[in-house]
């Protein structure tokens, strides 16, 4: 639709005009500011925690280990100088070769979700596959953070409450039956 | 010829020439959800006069 509508303004001598092909879609998907009506409503990249170790390919282990302690974190996330998310490297999951790169023992590829995923969907696919945590990135690969299923729980949680609905771990003691 | 940009340029237009954004989706679309700073500008209704909302001297990104 940005074509025509391009198009159309150039047709009436607009001269400086562009059009943004990702539109709000590839936006959204980066967690970018949004306005609206559902603007409110969370999503990944709004409760994403942007604190991940982040290291290069060449990187030696030895020095990631202690990056990633000192942050008292367990996973360094392997990225291009653009941020573009190549890996995971989990140090307690490391044999002790000190002196090798993170490409050499990273798991290459690891799941993301993009920003704009509704908190419902990611926590059902949390379930299913039975993990703690997913990586946020934007439609273009790029890093945002480390969603948390607890995470998720918890502003789920408390999104009920502010509707009026009781939490699922919360006793409504004076509810009727 | 309109330019096609990605998200990067579409940030620094905004930012360092005032550029003027511009969502041509329905305006239900618009209601429900948009970028932050976007105007509603729909392709259906798009003429002459709803284009004067536009400032021809600035740069205009449609999405």
């Amino acid at each position: 639709m940005s074509p025509r509508a391009a198009a159309r303004l150039e047709s009436l001598g607009f001269t400086k005009i562009f059009d943004y092909v990702g539109g709000k879609a590839d936006w959204f998907a980066a967690g970018l500011p949004r306005e609206g009506r559902l603007a409110s409503v969370p999503r990944t990249g709004d409760i994403a925690r942007r604190d991940d170790v982040t290291c290069r390919l060449t990187d030696r282990i030895s020095d990631v280990v202690n990056r990633v302690r000192e942050a008292g974190k367990e996973t360094c996330i392997v990225t291009t100088a653009g941020n573009v998310v190549l890996g995971r490297v989990r140090i307690d999951r490391l044999e002790r070769d000190t002196q090798a790169l993170a490409e050499d023992v990273m798991e290459s590829g690891p799941t993301t979700t993009r920003a704009d995923t509704t908190l419902e969907s990611i926590l059902e696919r949390l379930s299913a596959r039975d993990v703690d945590s997913i990586l946020v990135a934007t439609s273009d690969g790029r890093l945002v953070g480390t969603l948390y299923r607890s995470d998720v729980e918890s502003s789920l949680n408390e999104g009920k409450i502010e509707a009026g609905q009781p939490a699922e771990d919360e006793v409504c003691c004076c509810c009727e039956p | 010829m309109p330019t096609s940009i990605a998200r990067e340029e579409v940030q620094r237009l905004m930012r360092e020439e005032a550029a003027q954004l511009v969502e041509v989706l329905p305006t239900q679309e618009y209601q429900d959800e948009h970028i932050e700073g976007s105007i509603n500008l729909p392709l259906k209704r798009l003429d002459r006069e709803t284009a004067g909302r536009l400032d021809d001297n600035q740069p205009v990104i449609v999405y």
